[in-house]
């Protein structure tokens, strides 16, 4: 039945979809360890872009912080597996969560705000953790030297050290997240997010609990963050709050408005804002000009993003035919 | 029995008393109208009762139970479901679409199950979907389905957002001016509508300028100029109503430039 089915064939973006897969799976076969480390990183982005995605591009929420749940993750990981020994993994649901209490604490006085001003006060939340981080107010983050002497991560026994094993490690998370997001938005509570952004007014005129759903994304959004802090963390083994600065927040909110909402979209714009840049490294300086240039195009040229999602598909018994029919 | 009670209702903008102690019962069943010349305060009070607006003084009972103060998304879970009277649909989403958002309050699925896909998610997905489509054929819109809500035409739009409000198994519908825009065939289409409705059980409370269509379809008339309530009973008392009549007249002029 294809209201369960992940791959749909006829629809083009399926085999776009498939083929990036398998380039993804075969990549680092042809790539040197400066590459595959490039390729973490685009998926490192591609994650919490995705993250952002739920809460920018499904429900229309104008955040800019992202980056200090990311923060919250990387801090957690390094401090229960620098003092406590936890393993990385280990830490991960707790990096989460980490970050969802933070988010659930700064949103609910603010969630109700229209979006200029959310903007504003989002920004706002990865100043205070940053600058909270630097000061080391809480005694345990090192200040801004940040933490050093991150364990590697293991998997049942297996140590991930090298470029490569990241990059696995890092593309499978991604898999996983593409996946249970794609059902997320598939869902009552996908197009919940979705009656919000178009008209929030009109979503709890029908019965849509706005406050809450905005909180839900920005929640579940945060908490996927946390866990991307976690693989941070883990493959750099040292953190410092001058990774998590605003202009990382700019990025990751502009990956999403580039893409368009889709999560096709998001993985491209990835690859566009991190990939591109180190592929026109030759040109040293002129290479973020030219990058400048080429999103304000690409802005003016396609205002609604790369690749906005499809409309989801509906199998309905007998009306498909009658439908066809009308539409022809 | 009474499904609905408005007890001293009064709103206030300003300096402007919208609505002025204003007192009427919707009773269960029954078609009810809420009339008055333009800027009596009609859709304010329904905005009271949806939990758009809370009135500045006294009360409003659903099922015996006070709902002032709720929140709109509270209140149709409670079984109040409207529609808007300037028109608001989900313009980008599918029609199909629109007509879950009524049903969203009644599915259950988690953000977990959502998540995974579970069987129990499917499941009440399907039914949703199955459900929200034979609320589409009720309003005669079956076909149209996978469009977009903003393209249909503009009575195809009103009747979408009764199929919407249906959706939400509501126990009372609210209509805002469900006729407006509508030509005379669209118009008596949704006469068969409302009727239908309201042989579904369902009760309705609705604001109209079309007084021959009120007529018809009304069991109850609530007639409202400048906030005030100026009289209240069958339609064929009402429209006797030398107050009713004034008002009316009154405001004829005014339909006639608009
Ligand atoms: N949100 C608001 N703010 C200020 N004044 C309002 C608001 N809504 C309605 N009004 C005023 O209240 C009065 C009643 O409006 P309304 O309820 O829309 O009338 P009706 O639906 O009967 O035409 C009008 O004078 C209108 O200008
Ligand atoms: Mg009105």
């Amino acid at each position: 039945m294809s209201q369960s089915a992940f791959l749909d064939f006829s629809d083009k973006r399926t085999y776009g979809a498939v083929a990036m897969g398998l380039l993804i799976a075969v990549l680092p076969l042809f790539l040197n360890a400066y590459w595959i480390d490039v390729c973490v990183s685009i998926g490192l982005y591609a994650i919490l872009s995705l993250s952002l995605n739920v809460i920018l591009g499904h429900a229309g929420i104008f955040h800019m912080g992202h980056a200090a749940f990311y923060a919250v993750g990387a801090y957690v990981t390094a401090i229960l597996n620098t003092m406590y020994q936890w393993s990385i993994f280990a830490t991960m649901p707790l990096a989460g969560l980490a970050a969802a209490l933070v988010a659930l604490l700064v949103a609910r006085p603010i969630i109700h705000l229209r979006g200029d001003y959310l903007l504003i006060v989002t920004v706002g939340i990865v100043e205070i953790v940053r600058i909270a981080l630097t000061n080391d107010v809480f005694g345990i983050t090192g200040g801004s030297n940040g933490i050093f002497g991150i364990a590697r991560p293991r998997f049942f026994g297996f140590r991930i050290v090298k470029s490569v094993h990241f990059y696995y490690l890092v593309w499978g998370m991604c898999a996983a997240t593409l996946l249970l997001f794609h059902w997320l938005w598939r869902s009552r509570i996908g197009r919940a997010l979705n009656y919000i952004k178009e008209d929030d007014v009109a979503a709890e005129g029908c019965g849509v609990d706005v406050t809450h759903y905005k909180l839900m994304a920005f929640v579940l959004g945060a908490f996927w963050a946390g866990m991307a802090g976690t693989l941070y963390a883990a493959k750099m083994t040292t953190i410092a709050p001058a990774s998590f600065n605003f202009m990382e927040s700019v990025i990751i909110f502009a990956v999403v408005i580039l893409a368009g909402g889709s999560q096709l979209g998001v993985l491209v714009s990835s690859f566009l804002f991190i990939g591109l840049p180190e592929l026109l490294r030759e040109f040293s300086s002129a290479r973020m000009l030219c990058f400048g240039l080429a999103m304000m195009i690409m802005m003016v040229w396609r205002p609604q993003g790369l690749m906005p999602p499809r409309p989801r598909r509906y199998r309905i018994p007998d009306r498909s035919k009658a439908g066809e029919e009308g539409k022809a | 029995m009474n499904l609905l009670e408005v007890e001293g209702m009064s709103k206030i903008f300003g300096g402007l008393v919208a609505v002025n102690d204003l007192d009427f019962t919707v009773e269960e069943g029954a078609v009810v109208g809420l009339i008055g010349p333009n800027g009596a305060g009609k859709t304010t009070v329904f905005n009271c009762i949806t939990g758009n607006y809370v009135p500045e003084r006294g009360d409003v009972h659903f099922q015996g139970k006070s709902i002032k103060g709720l929140k709109p998304h509270s209140i149709v879970e409670l079984g109040i479901a409207r529609t808007f009277q300037t028109i608001r649909l989900f313009s980008r989403l599918s029609v199909l679409e629109n007509v879950l958002a009524g049903r969203h309050c009644r599915l259950k699925s988690g953000f977990l199950a959502s998540m995974l896909h579970l069987p129990s998610q499917r499941r009440e997905e399907r039914d949703a979907v199955e459900r929200c489509m034979q609320e589409l054929e009720f309003v005669g819109l079956a076909n149209a389905w996978r469009e977009e809500g903003g393209s249909l035409a503009y009575g195809s739009q009103r009747l979408l957002e009764i199929a919407r409000a249906l959706a939400s198994d509501p126990k009372l519908v609210i209509l805002d001016e469900p006729a407006g825009g509508m030509n005379d065939q669209e118009t008596s289409d949704l006469v068969n509508v409302i009727e239908a409705i309201r042989k579904r059980g369902i009760t309705v409370l609705l604001i109209e300028h079309d007084m021959r269509l009120v007529m018809k379809i009304c069991h109850k008339l609530v007639v409202l100029e400048h906030g005030t309530l100026i009289a209240e009973g069958v339609p064929d008392v009402v429209r006797r109503d030398p107050a009713v009549i004034e008002a009316y007249l009154g405001s004829d002029d005014n339909d006639e430039v608009y």
